[in-house]
């Protein structure tokens, strides 16, 4: 984090690193933020998620206005899954004011999947329509085109699933995500270089920045797990008999190891890479070693 | 009784643009009664449709198009003018219009919206329902509702949480978007999943005042 803004990073072709902060069931944030400080001279920005997995915890809002105190750059994530489209708006004013510019816009899970699984899911807006009404407040005005007092600036991004089938379903939506103004694209967790490698093929076309997703491997039970509920994910078999044949304190290490031989070959395929410890925050200086940075 | 209004002539118009020849299909149930589809309204829409250079192959009315197995029937013998157009007018509610899609593997454009379906316990045994949005989006879906098919209705594309073509609330529930993902695609009209849609206009699901007098929306006032 040297001063100049993810946006400019990736506008300047530098190879950017995002990581990622869950933010707690609860309001015990301050483990999290030091997790953070492992990390400070290693990555670009923060990803702060909203309320993952449909599951209540502390709000991205907040968790993103704690980093910017503390001198990270945040990349808050919005899904349209609990609000509607004034408390959206309203949000976006507000990370402004907060000097939160890195927006990242989400449809969101669906809270059947969650903890409260009764809850009613709004989805008033989807991800491309979020970007839209973003990009409408930057230029002074609301989505119903009322004058704002004040222009807000973001720096949009969205995401995507290069292992997702139909591919084509995927691709049509990232198109629109783009003519509704996201300027980078995050991937759901990479295991297969030869799909992802395909699949930036596909996308070369639109020429946007996009940041390949690795989710550090804890185990071959993980690794399954993944494979039979994670939309997008296939671990392939190799990498779950590494993780399988290793002994219970040799599994960071093979972790790293897997997660440093999709970065290098990320290299040149992509803009960057974002990475999800899921609680693995520790080992990130180590994987971004190995995979020579 | 389930209630249907017009869409404007100008957005019937646009939703037809890239097609030359159309079907017309109206419903003689309640959209009837509701004057979407009766003979008067059908023929204003004909003329329309002739003067902005679009050739009509034919037309037909059906009563009751929520009963698939009657529509089938009954289109049957209009084969060979259905197979002249390249897409259909459907005026009725999004179930009846929804049956036309599942059953003619055309283009279906709503000229209607649905805007309640009132205490209606009408006939429809198959699984399309209807979700009364008032912003009938059949046209673009491949006669697909992405309100009652999506769990979270979405009306621009897919999220990114189906696997293996599931939805991502249930391993039984069908994915709606990769449904209409592959009735565009069997149809040959994927260019329809890239227009972008405003978000929905949760007003319309509020029935006018004017409305509520009448007796289409309540038969027993």
């Amino acid at each position: 984090m040297d001063g100049k803004t993810l946006g400019q990073k990736l506008q300047a072709g530098k190879f950017v690193i995002t990581s990622e902060i869950g933010p707690p069931k609860g309001i015990n944030i301050e483990p999290h933020l030091k997790e953070a400080e492992y990390l400070k001279e290693k990555v670009d920005a923060f990803n702060v998620t909203d309320l993952q997995s449909s599951v209540l915890r502390l709000g991205s809002l907040a968790v993103s206005k704690l980093l910017i105190e503390r001198g990270f750059e945040p990349v808050f994530q919005m899904t349209c899954r609990d609000r509607n489209r004034l408390a959206l708006q309203s949000d976006l004013l507000s990370a402004s004011v907060f000097g939160i510019k890195n927006i990242l816009c989400l449809t969101g899970d669906h809270p059947f999947l969650g903890d409260h699984p009764d809850a009613k899911p709004v989805f008033d807006l989807d991800s491309v329509s979020l970007l839209r009404v973003a990009g409408q407040l930057m230029t002074g005005r609301d989505m119903m085109g009322n004058e704002l007092d004040g222009r807000p600036e973001f720096f949009l991004g969205a995401v995507a699933s290069p292992a997702y089938q139909p591919i084509e379903l995927q691709i049509i939506k990232m198109e629109k995500k783009i003519e509704a103004g996201a300027k980078f694209f995050q991937t759901q967790a990479v295991y297969d270089l030869h799909d992802f490698e395909k699949f930036m093929r596909m996308v070369a076309r639109y020429n946007i920045p996009v940041l390949g997703g690795i989710v550090l491997l804890k185990t071959a039970g993980m690794a399954k797990y993944m494979n039979e509920n994670v939309a997008g994910v296939n671990v392939p078999d190799h990498y779950i008999q590494m993780m399988a044949r290793a002994k219970k304190e040799e599994r960071p290490k093979i972790s790293i190891q897997i997660a440093a031989e999709l970065i290098k070959g990320m290299k040149n395929l992509c803009q960057g890479i974002h990475i999800m410890p899921l609680g693995w925050e520790r080992y990130v200086p180590q994987v971004l070693e190995a995979s020579g940075f | 009784m389930l209630y249907t209004e017009m869409k404007s002539f100008e957005e019937i118009r646009m939703c037809v643009d890239s097609e030359k020849d159309l079907f017309l299909l109206g419903c003689g149930g309640c959209a009837d009664v509701c004057k979407t589809a009766d003979e008067k309204t059908i023929s204003e829409i004909e003329a329309k449709l002739k003067e902005a250079g679009k050739n009509i192959t034919g037309k037909l009315t059906v009563d009751f198009m929520c009963s698939k197995t009657l529509l089938a029937k009954r289109v049957a013998r209009y084969q060979q003018l259905l197979d002249n157009a390249s897409g259909i007018i459907v005026f009725a509610c999004g179930i009846g219009i929804q049956c036309a899609a599942a059953i003619l593997d055309k283009s279906v454009y709503p000229a209607t919206n649905t805007l309640s379906l009132g205490g209606f316990q009408g006939l429809w045994p198959g699984e399309e329902r209807c979700g009364q949005c008032g912003t009938c989006y059949l046209g673009i879906t491949g006669g697909i509702c992405p309100i009652t098919f999506c769990a979270k209705e979405l009306v621009n594309g897919a999220c990114g949480g189906a696997k293996d073509g599931k939805c991502e609330i249930k391993t039984d529930k069908e994915c709606g978007w990769i449904l209409i993902y592959e009735r565009l695609r069997k149809i040959q009209r994927l260019d329809l999943l890239k227009q972008t849609q405003n978000p929905r206009n949760f007003k319309k699901m509020e029935p006018d005042s004017e409305l509520r007098k009448t007796i289409h929306f309540a038969i027993d006032k």
